[in-house]
C-alpha cells in the first residue's frame, strides 16, 4: 500500500510551494490528501504522515523524508507545543478534515447546531447565543445575540444575514482560512442566524484578494443548497476597497453603490441591506454560532475568556514573527504570551520594537505594555484595539516615524471620501508627518505675500507641528462617519509617543500630552 | 460578436436590479481588461442607471480600470505586516525589474501574514519572497 501524506490546500501553504510538493510525493507513487491547514504558517508546507509533521518541505526533502532521514520533523502535530497550548473551537478543525467533504464536516460534529436550532427555533437560539456572550469578532465587539434580537423584533421584510468577509486588515488571516480549511462552518452559522431572525437569504462579502477562498466557498455553497434550504446565500465579491469591510460602506458596495459609509442611526439592524433589518456579522461571529448551538456549547464559551469577552479569540501571529500562524486561545492572554512564549520573538531574531494589534487602525503597542491581556475592554482602556485579532510584530529595524506616516498615507487611500476629516485630514496628516520629523517648516510663498497679513512669517517650529498633529487626531477620531478616519489617529499618536526619537523630537521635549 | 453585444450579454446573465451592478463590473473588467465609457454606457442602459452612476462606482474601486493597459500584472503587498518584513526595501529592485514592462500594482493585505512578502500573479499567490524571488516573479510575469 502506497504511504499516505497529508498536504494543506491553504493559499498560504500553496504560495510556499505546497502544490510542487503533492506532484513530487504522487511521483514516488504516494496517496496524496488535501487538507485545510493547521495554522502553522512557518512550517508550510507542512508534510503529514501518520499523524507526524515535517516542515516546512521542499520538492528536495521528499525522498528523506520518506525514508526517514529528514531533520525536518516536528513530530506529532497535535503534540506541538503551537498546537497544545491552543484551546481551538472556531478552529477545532483546522488541519483534520477535508475542507470541501461533507462527510468529514458531518463525522467532526457539523450540522448539529443547525439541527439543533431547527428544533429549538428563533427566539431560544437568540437566548442562546446571548448566553455565550459571543461578541463580534470583526472589530467593535458588539453583543452578537443582542443584535440578532434588534433585527429579529424589527418591523419589515424580508430580512438579511449579511456575512463580512472584506478581511481587510493587514496581519489578519482568520478569515481566509475559516473560509478555506472549513467554509462549511460559515454557511451552517449563517443558516443558524437566518433561522433566529426570520431571514430566508444570506450575503457573503468576500474580497477579491482571496482567490482560493472564493474558489471553496463558491463550491462550498453548491454543495449545500439543499441542506440549509429554504435558506439561501449567495457570494458576492469586494472590488479592492477596504472601507468595503465597514458594515454600511460593504452595505451600499452589496447594493452596486460606491461603497462609501452611512451616517448611523439608522442601524443596519434596522435599516440595512436595501432598507430592511439586517444582521451584518463578521466570518468567525457566524462561524462560532454553528458550535455554540450545540447542547452545552453556549455555556462552555461562557466560562471561557475574561471579564466581558466571552469564548475564544482566533489571534493571528504575522510579521516579523519567529513562529506566525493562527492561534486560537481564550480572551485574557497577554501579549508577552503571545509575542515571546508562542511566537519564539522576532523571525530575523533582532529585539521586538513594536507590535500593532487590530490591524492598520490599531495602535503601536512598546513592549513595556506587553502585559495587557487580550480583552476588548482592556485594549479600550489603554487606547488601542484588538480589533480582528491581527498581532503584527516589528523588529529595532523599523522606522516608526515611517509607520506613522503610513498610517496616513494608507487612510488618503483607501478613504472613502464621504466625511471630510477622513478624507482631507488625511491628506493633511502626511503633511504635517513630514514637517515634524523635518523639525518644522518655513513659510511658504503664499504665507510671506505681503497681502497675507494674519499669517507667520517665522519658522514653525518642531513643537507646533506636533500641537497640530495633535488637534488634526482630535477631529479625525471625534468628527469621522466611520473607524476609518476615527482610528487612523491611533497608529499616529502612538507610534509619537512611545519612539519620539524616530520622529526626530528631542526626548526632554517629548510629545507632551499625547 | 462584437464588444457591445458580449456586454449586453453579459449584463443579461446577471438580471436587473443595481444590485448586479458590481458582479457585471467584475466580468466585463476580466474579459475586456478595463471599463471604458463606452462599457459604461451599455451597462448603465442594461441595469437602468445614468451613466454618471456606473462611472462613479467603476472610479471608486481599485480593481476596476477606465482605460486598457494590456502589460502584465504584479501585485506587491505593501501593508504593515509585508513592511515588518522587508518588502520597502525589496521595492527598488522591484521596480527596476518592471521598468515599463511590467505593471507593479500595491495592494494592502493578501492575507499571508506571516509568510511574508507576498505578491499575486494572476490568481497565483506567492509567499516568503526574497529581493531575488521577487525580481524573478517580475521577470517571468
Amino acid at each position: 500500500m502506497s504511504t499516505l501524506v497529508r498536504i494543506s490546500d491553504d493559499s498560504l501553504a500553496k504560495a510556499c510551494g505546497a502544490e510542487e510538493l503533492v506532484c513530487a510525493f504522487e511521483k514516488v507513487g504516494c496517496t496524496v490528501e488535501r487538507r485545510s491547514s493547521w495554522g502553522m504558517a512557518w512550517l508550510e508546507p507542512l508534510v503529514e504522515i501518520d499523524g507526524v509533521g515535517f516542515g516546512p518541505a521542499t520538492t528536495e526533502d521528499v525522498a528523506a523524508i520518506l525514508d526517514g532521514t529528514n531533520d525536518k520533523s516536528i513530530g506529532p502535530i497535535v503534540k506541538h507545543p503551537f498546537i497544545a497550548a491552543q484551546q481551538r473551537l472556531t478552529f477545532a478543525r483546522a488541519g483534520k478534515t477535508d475542507p470541501l467533504s461533507l462527510n468529514d464536516y458531518e463525522a467532526s460534529g457539523g450540522w448539529a447546531g443547525l439541527a439543533r436550532a431547527q428544533e429549538i427555533g428563533g427566539e431560544q437560539i437568540i437566548e442562546e447565543v446571548i448566553q455565550s456572550g459571543l461578541r463580534g469578532r470583526g472589530g467593535a465587539g458588539f453583543p452578537a445575540g443582542i443584535k440578532w434580537r434588534t433585527v429579529a423584533e424589527a418591523q419589515g421584510a424580508p430580512k438579511f444575514i449579511v456575512c463580512n468577509a472584506d478581511e481587510g486588515d493587514s496581519g489578519t488571516f482568520a478569515d481566509r482560512m475559516l473560509m478555506e480549511g472549513d467554509p462549511f462552518a460559515l454557511i451552517e452559522g449563517m443558516a443558524i442566524a437566518g433561522l433566529a431572525i426570520g431571514a430566508k437569504k444570506g450575503f457573503v462579502y468576500l474580497r477579491s484578494e482571496y482567490p482560493d477562498a472564493i474558489a471553496k466557498m463558491e463550491k462550498a455553497i453548491d454543495l449545500t443548497k439543499a441542506k440549509i434550504s429554504p435558506f439561501e446565500i449567495e457570494l458576492r465579491i469586494g472590488a479592492g476597497s477596504y472601507v468595503c469591510g465597514e458594515e454600511t460602506s460593504l452595505l451600499n458596495s452589496l447594493e452596486g453603490k460606491r461603497g462609501e459609509v452611512r451616517a448611523k442611526p439608522p442601524l443596519p439592524a434596522i435599516e440595512g441591506l436595501f432598507g430592511k433589518p439586517t444582521v451584518v456579522n463578521n466570518v468567525l461571529t457566524l462561524a462560532a454560532v454553528s458550535h455554540i448551538l450545540v447542547k452545552g456549547g453556549a455555556a462552555l464559551y461562557d466560562s471561557l475568556g475574561s471579564g466581558r469577552s466571552k469564548g475564544t479569540m482566533p489571534i493571528q501571529l504575522a510579521g516579523n514573527i519567529k513562529h506566525g500562524g493562527l492561534f486560537e486561545a481564550p480572551f485574557g492572554i497577554t501579549l508577552r504570551q503571545l509575542v515571546y512564549d508562542v511566537g519564539g520573538g522576532t523571525a530575523s531574531g533582532r529585539p521586538v520594537k513594536a507590535v500593532q494589534v487590530g490591524g492598520p487602525l490599531g495602535a503601536y503597542i512598546h513592549p513595556d505594555q506587553f502585559d495587557i491581556p487580550f480583552d476588548y475592554e482592556a485594549y479600550a482602556a489603554a487606547d488601542s484595539l484588538t480589533g480582528h485579532g491581527g498581532v503584527v510584530v516589528f523588529d529595532d529595524t523599523v522606522d516608526m516615524g515611517a509607520m506613522a506616516r503610513f498610517a496616513f498615507e494608507f487612510c488618503t487611500v483607501e478613504s472613502c471620501g464621504k466625511c471630510t476629516p477622513c478624507r482631507i485630514g488625511s491628506v493633511r496628516g502626511v503633511e504635517i508627518v513630514d514637517r515634524i520629523r523635518a523639525g518644522g517648516r518655513e513659510p511658504d510663498r503664499l504665507e510671506l505675500a505681503p497681502q497675507m497679513h494674519n499669517t507667520t512669517k517665522e519658522h514653525r517650529d518642531q513643537a507646533q507641528q506636533i500641537q497640530l498633529l495633535d488637534d488634526l487626531c482630535e477631529v479625525l477620531r471625534d468628527g469621522s462617519l466611520c473607524a476609518l478616519g476615527g482610528f487612523t489617529p491611533y497608529p499616529v499618536l502612538s507610534a509619537i509617543k512611545h519612539w519620539p526619537e524616530d520622529f526626530g523630537i528631542e526626548a526632554a521635549e517629548g510629545a507632551n500630552g499625547l | 460578436m462584437d464588444k457591445a453585444q458580449r456586454i449586453e450579454e453579459i449584463s443579461a446573465t446577471h438580471g436587473t436590479g443595481q444590485d448586479k451592478l458590481l458582479p457585471i463590473l467584475h466580468d466585463v473588467n476580466r474579459e475586456f481588461g478595463c471599463i471604458d465609457p463606452e462599457a459604461e454606457r451599455i451597462v448603465a442602459a442594461a441595469l437602468n442607471l445614468t451613466r454618471a452612476e456606473v462611472h462613479g462606482v467603476v472610479s471608486f474601486y481599485h480593481d476596476f480600470r477606465s482605460e486598457p493597459d494590456p502589460r502584465p500584472e504584479v501585485q506587491i503587498c505593501r501593508a504593515e505586516a509585508c513592511k515588518a518584513r522587508g518588502v520597502e526595501q525589496m521595492m527598488q529592485g522591484a521596480n527596476e525589474a518592471a521598468g515599463e514592462r511590467v505593471r507593479l500594482k500595491p495592494v494592502y493585505c493578501l492575507g499571508l501574514c506571516a509568510t511574508g512578502p507576498n505578491a499575486r500573479v494572476g490568481d497565483q499567490l506567492h509567499s516568503r519572497l526574497d529581493e531575488a524571488s521577487l525580481k524573478q516573479l517580475i521577470e517571468r510575469s
